[in-house]
């Protein structure tokens, strides 16, 4: 695809025109006969395959890459919504979440089938709860959260705007059902190092929350929606509440809750003891307790991977039939004389 | 009086001349520029309204549009006389060479024929946005099916959980702030229903692209542009620019298939020249070689003033100096007579007008026939002068001494003579007549008995003249004895005065006298044809484009001037319709339309219209003329007419009213789907300009009714070529393309929206933030497809005029149709699924959040958009590389922008996100997935079946004279489909 002729050969028929011409109206003269130098690139057949072998040269190892990356991963994925509700409960999920006298502890035995270096990434992952719903998304206030009690015009966090005719802070619905099953791990008899620190981005505990902003009136309505916050923390160190104010893009996430800094080995018996407090029977969502090492390219996900081969074998296999095409049947146009 | 326009159609009663004649210029009714008589009549020619009243009564006829007739008659003084075409001046007439003129009116206003014969302007629209608004509607309903599709699943979503919507923690219906428990911003199953449908259409309303009309109008201004400033359409002569008058039917001239075109002024330059002559057996075609602008001219010396024409001619030297030596010699005899003849048998008046200087003046002829004023300033320029003439005796000046010339009689020119003759009594008392007529009628009355070398050579002249497209006239004379003029003399004196069948006896009288002519010599006369216009005509035919002239000339004239512009060949089969009445215009069109099927079927099996070539095996012409086209338009031989003139390769018609002209326009128009122009410079062709798709007027010398009407002008009439073979054609494609983007560039961000609504529980939510949606269409990718649709172009004007046929892709409508429309659309959504699920499956069960992904697909959807319009353009100037490059650096600019405001939920989002790898290598995924499908299908498109236009862009660039007759024989032949 390079620079064409012809563009030189009409300049050099215009300057025969308009014999006299400086640079500057000769580039006006170009401009308004429309005769402005262009490159114009034809596809010819080398070029075209070329480019398809170029582009499977390049995808087909890049898939391959990530899929090696992908299955590098470790991870341990464990639902534990149904499992932790006690047998007298089963067929009432709904009446044990909301019952606050009774105990919600549960402990899950997570087996480690291959060696996993640390950090091990602990993820709780909702399915079938919708964070993107409309309603849900709108009913915050960043202004709030960066500004507290200062900013007054809550109007945008109902129906979590106000409770005993006090203002939330934070409030909205996305504060209001703030995740709150909390997890603790041990290895054998001692228990596993987590860092609970960091979860959140660095901009938004220094930018986006604020400093200076305490939680306020929160969680004092009839209904609770889920955790509670400590009004003595900032809101730019509740890094729970900033992790889930980040709302999910789609119905099945994730969310960060901490890392665990110690290897686990092959074997191990990792004991989780967690409070299964929030409440996603009501309407009929999962949780699940991920724990995942991380390669370069984030967590286990075969699908890039795939998708970058396949890509990268039907660029080849278009090219090559192009190839073919082109071999066998070169007289077809004039494109054979290139 | 003089030089005023008539403001309504009046019956002449009396006029400053005692006979009665009142001269009239006609220019603003059918372009004729020639002054034509009209005459009172006798019985009120005598009286001045400021002495005497008249008193009467006119009975006339209901207002009509047909300016060639009228039929009344006056009750005056208790006589009864009928008044014809030839006793009225319609409005828009101006009197010409008369002082005054007195007479009733008869119509006025909205009922004068000029009125009736002009018709509204209409609103034009171009094809391609017909078409466009055609795809828009499907677009909306697109728009309503996904709507509709997200209300219903919202519905059958709330239903399914309407039990648990009151404590669902995204859902919340119950609010509990209050002290009362109430619903919260809840209106029901089926207003919720309601409202999801209106707030998706709000969400989706890009779907209908808005932007593409601005944007329309912003390239065709650019267009627009570029097409007024095209120094090849720049007229010199007049010092006029392409006009463009009407914005928004650029797209049109790259999809016309027939042009009408005016003859006189569009054509021809409605200058008639004499060129050669023939005397006495010689020919005298100097005047050609001999150089123009260094002679001064003939003139003469009246009274201390310098009296010269009006209009230089160009003069062959021996001629002159033949004309000059006078009578001694025998051929300097004959030059005189034969310049004798030329400067009195006519019927031009000669108008002396004072010019700048106070010692020259300017001897203007005027008169009916151009010919006849081409032939007197010859005669002028050779040293005969004609300088005076009264309805008893003309002076003409020979070579400086004036001689005074009795006219005894003349006899008219007549269709059917196809001659006139004018007796004169000389300064030497003899008698002798003139005659000059067209060439078939003369050579029956000379004497051939006399000088037959002389007729041969003449004839052999007359017939190099005519193949050389000039008109041809033979000059003869004879002295006529006493007896014989006294003979004469009481037959005309009898003829012209008789009551019954005046005409009839005249013409006898006229063929009694005009025989045994000795012949004089013949004259060639070029109606001189606009600049290029055969070669342009040539282009035009072989770009499959069917030209049409419809002229108010005799059809003689316009028979030759076909001819001239190469418009006929002699090759040609003619078919003529010129008849009186109805049944026997039914009955020619059934003739002509057996004979052009008996001529037309032949070609068609052997199909011999190759490419370039472009003869025809049996082309068949058609001439038509205004008469006969009364009885066909508006009523039911207009449908056979019209299967008659699609066979036919051309069409003449002649004597036709402005009216007329719009008739045969809106025959075509009405019948085909295929684009017509109509061309034209005069007050008479506004009408077929309004009427037509495209109306280009010639900014000529005759007013400038056409060009105020038109939608285009221009000053030449070849300029059309490079107008529809390059800009027309360009116009059309880049607009072409530009409208199927837009859809495409619209729809893909829709569906991506769309699919993303799936997984929100149906509930509007969009990752895209606010201010992307609404950036999209303004900064994201609005200007490329501008910059590209004002200066990409897909082939060069070099080849566009080379090859004409390469026109033919907009006649087929190859750059819009239905079929790339759902292209398009199929390829908009693959793109679209390609952009969202595969983010779905990278991000499924990641902590990724809403403003993140929706960076990802707002990055991804600009990319892919502008990368998607980079592989369609063309030519790569340096004003698409900064726009097509500029606006995906915009775009990153713009949504790192909005990300950098920490009140927004997205916050900084975008450069936490741009840290992963697996962003990036998303980006890239996504992008060529979604364009790889495309680009294969395009590649396997011009690989397979490449279009005329893929050949010819290749052999712009590798060409050389092998793969030139490569491309010839693949592109498509012509065909003369009569479509309907």
């Amino acid at each position: 695809m390079d620079v064409d002729g012809e563009s030189t050969s009409a300049v050099a028929t215009e300057a025969r025109l308009i014999p006299v011409l400086s640079g500057r109206s000769k580039a006006m003269y170009q401009f308004t006969q429309q005769s402005l130098p262009a490159c114009k690139p034809v596809l010819t057949p080398a070029w075209v395959i070329t480019t398809f072998f170029l582009v499977g040269a390049l995808f087909i190892p890049i898939g391959l890459v990530s899929l090696h990356a992908s299955h590098s991963v470790v991870e341990i994925v464990d639902r534990y919504d149904s499992e932790c509700v006690p047998d007298l409960f089963k067929s009432n999920k709904v009446e044990y979440i909301k019952d606050m006298s009774i105990h919600k502890n549960c402990s899950r035995h997570l087996k480690v089938h291959k060696h996993m270096k640390a950090p091990i990434f602990i993820y709780y992952q909702l399915d079938n709860y919708y964070q993107n719903h409309r309603r849900y998304v709108k009913s915050r206030s960043d202004r709030q959260l960066l500004h507290g009690l200062q900013h007054n015009d809550t109007s945008s966090c109902t129906p979590e705007e106000s409770s005993n005719g006090l203002p939330i802070v934070p409030c909205g619905l996305i504060a209001w059902s703030l995740f709150n099953d909390t997890y603790s791990f041990s290895r054998g008899t001692h228990k596993l190092r987590v860092n609970r620190k960091n979860i959140a981005w660095k901009s938004d505990r220094n930018h986006k929350f604020g400093k200076q902003v305490y939680p306020f009136n929160f969680q004092n309505g009839t209904l609770i929606g889920g955790g509670k916050l400590d009004p003595n923390i900032p809101l730019s160190d509740q890094e729970d509440l900033i992790v889930w104010m980040r709302t999910a893009a789609l119905p099945s996430f994730r969310k960060l809750y901490g890392r665990i800094e110690d290897d686990l080995n092959v074997d191990d018996v990792v004991v989780v003891n967690l409070l299964n407090n929030y409440n996603t029977y009501s309407f009929g969502g999962t949780k699940e307790l991920v724990l995942s090492t991380s390669s370069w390219l984030g967590g286990r996900n075969n699908f890039l991977g795939m998708a970058y081969t396949s890509v990268g074998f039907s660029s080849i296999l278009v090219a090559f039939i192009f190839l073919l095409l082109h071999v066998r049947n070169p007289s077809l146009n004039i494109r054979a004389v290139c | 009086s003089a030089n005023e326009m008539l403001p309504c159609d009046m019956v002449l009663l009396s006029t400053s001349d005692p006979t009665g004649v009142a001269y009239i210029l006609t220019i603003n009714l059918d372009g004729e520029s020639n002054l034509k008589t009209r005459y009172a009549k006798q019985e009120t020619l005598a009286r001045t309204p400021e002495k005497d009243k008249i008193s009467g009564l006119i009975k006339c006829e209901k207002p009509n549009r047909n300016i060639y007739g009228f039929h009344a008659n006056m009750e005056i003084d208790g006589k009864r006389v009928s008044l014809g075409p030839s006793n009225i001046v319609l409005r828009g007439c101006v009197l010409k060479n008369t002082a005054w003129a007195v007479g009733v009116a008869v119509y006025a206003g909205r009922e004068t024929k000029a009125m009736l014969n002009s018709s509204g302007a209409p609103s034009k629209r171009s094809r391609l946005e017909t078409l466009m608004n055609r795809e828009i509607i499907i677009l909306s309903f697109f728009l309503v099916s996904l709507c509709s599709v997200v209300s219903v699943c919202a519905g059958i979503w709330l239903r399914r959980h309407r039990d648990e919507l009151d404590y669902m923690p995204f859902y919340r219906r119950k609010d509990f702030s209050e002290e009362k428990v109430d619903n919260y911003n809840y209106n029901g199953w089926g207003m919720e229903i309601f409202f999801t449908f209106l707030m998706s259409v709000i969400v989706f309303q890009i779907m209908i692209p808005i932007a593409l009309y601005i944007s329309m109008e912003l390239v065709r201004i650019g267009q627009a542009y570029f097409m007024i400033r095209d120094s090849q359409m720049y007229d010199e002569a007049s010092n006029s620019r392409f006009q463009c008058r009407a914005l928004n039917i650029n797209e049109d001239l790259g999809q016309i298939k027939y042009v009408f075109s005016d003859k006189t002024g569009t054509l021809t330059e409605n200058k008639m020249e004499f060129e050669c002559a023939s005397i006495w057996g010689v020919d005298y075609s100097g005047a050609k070689a001999s150089f123009q602008g260094n002679q001064v001219g003939y003139s003469i010396q009246v009274d201390e003033q310098v009296w010269r024409p009006k209009m230089k001619v160009r003069v062959d030297p021996d001629l002159v100096r033949l004309s000059k030596s006078g009578k001694k010699t025998d051929e300097g005899k004959r030059v005189h007579d034969f310049f004798l003849a030329l400067a009195a048998c006519n019927t031009i008046v000669p108008i002396v007008t004072a010019t700048s200087d106070s010692a020259v003046k300017l001897i203007d002829y005027q008169g009916e026939s151009p010919d006849e004023q081409a032939l007197v300033y010859a005669a002028a320029a050779y040293g005969f002068m004609l300088v005076e003439r009264t309805s008893g005796h003309i002076v003409i000046d020979v070579q400086g001494e004036r001689q005074r010339y009795n006219v005894l009689g003349l006899h008219e020119f007549d269709s059917d003579r196809k001659r006139m003759s004018v007796i004169l009594g000389c300064p030497d008392k003899s008698v002798k007549v003139f005659v000059k007529g067209a060439d078939t009628s003369m050579f029956t009355v000379i004497d051939k008995s006399l000088n037959l070398e002389i007729v041969h050579a003449t004839e052999a002249h007359l017939h190099s003249y005519s193949s050389m497209g000039l008109r041809t006239l033979v000059v003869g004379m004879r002295g006529l004895s006493a007896s014989e003029f006294e003979q004469w003399q009481s037959s005309y004196e009898t003829a012209s005065t008789a009551l019954i069948g005046r005409a009839a006896l005249l013409r006898k009288v006229a063929n009694s006298v005009e025989n045994n002519l000795s012949i004089l010599g013949a004259s060639g006369i070029e109606d001189k044809l606009q600049q290029g216009v055969p070669e342009s005509i040539e282009s035009l035919r072989m770009a499959g484009i069917k030209v049409w002239v419809l002229t108010g000339d005799k059809q003689e004239t316009a028979i030759s001037i076909g001819y001239s512009s190469k418009l006929l060949t002699s090759k040609m089969t003619q078919i003529v319709i010129n008849n009186n009445s109805k049944q026997s215009c039914r009955k020619s069109l059934e003739d002509g339309l057996i004979m052009s099927k008996k001529l037309v079927t032949v070609p068609v099996a052997t199909n011999s219209t190759q490419g370039t070539s472009g003869d025809f095996t049996s082309p068949v012409a058609l001439v038509i003329d205004g008469t006969s086209l009364v009885y066909i338009l508006d009523t039911e031989l207009e449908e056979q007419l019209f299967h008659l003139a699609s066979r036919c390769n051309v069409v003449l018609c002649c004597r036709v009213a402005p009216l007329q002209k719009a008739g045969i326009v809106a025959l075509v128009k009405n019948r085909t789907d295929d684009m017509t122009l109509a061309i034209g410079d005069g007050a008479n062709d506004v009408s077929m300009i309004q009427m037509a798709d495209v109306g280009i007027g010639i900014s000529g010398q005759e007013g400038r009714q056409a060009v105020m009407a038109s939608d285009f002008a221009m000053g030449q009439f070849r300029f059309l070529v490079p107008l529809l073979f390059v800009h027309g054609h360009w116009n059309y494609q880049r607009i072409a393309y530009m409208i199927l983007y837009n859809f495409y560039r619209n729809a893909v961000f829709v569906f991506v929206l769309f699919w993303y609504v799936l997984f929100t529980s149906f509930t509007l939510t969009t990752a895209i933030t606010e201010w992307s949606s609404v950036l999209y269409s303004v900064i994201y990718t609005s200007l490329p497809t501008i910059v590209v649709g004002i200066l990409d172009k897909d082939l060069s004007r070099m080849t566009l005029l080379k090859y004409p046929q390469l026109y033919e892709a907009g006649q087929r409508q190859e750059s819009y149709n239905p079929k790339l429309f759902w292209l398009t659309m199929m390829d908009t959504l693959w793109q679209s699924i390609a952009v969202f699920f595969a983010s779905l499956f990278v991000y499924w069960e990641s902590t990724i959040d809403m403003s993140s992904i929706g960076d990802l697909w707002t990055l991804a959807v600009v990319i892919l958009v502008n990368l998607h319009l980079a592989m369609d353009v063309v030519r790569w100037t340096w004003p698409s590389h900064a726009s097509i490059w500029g606006s995906i650096i915009a775009t990153c600019i713009c949504v790192i922008v909005i990300d950098a405001v920490p009140t927004l939920p997205g916050y900084w989002s975008i450069i936490e996100l741009a840290k992963t790898e697996l962003f990036w290598f998303s980006l890239l995924g996504i992008v060529v997935a979604a364009l790889i499908p495309r680009f294969v299908v395009k590649i396997f498109a011009q690989y397979c079946r490449p279009c005329d236009i893929q050949i010819a862009r290749e052999v712009e660039k590798f060409g050389n004279f092998r793969d030139l007759r490569g491309a010839e024989i693949e592109m498509n032949p012509i065909f003369d489909h009569p479509r309907r």
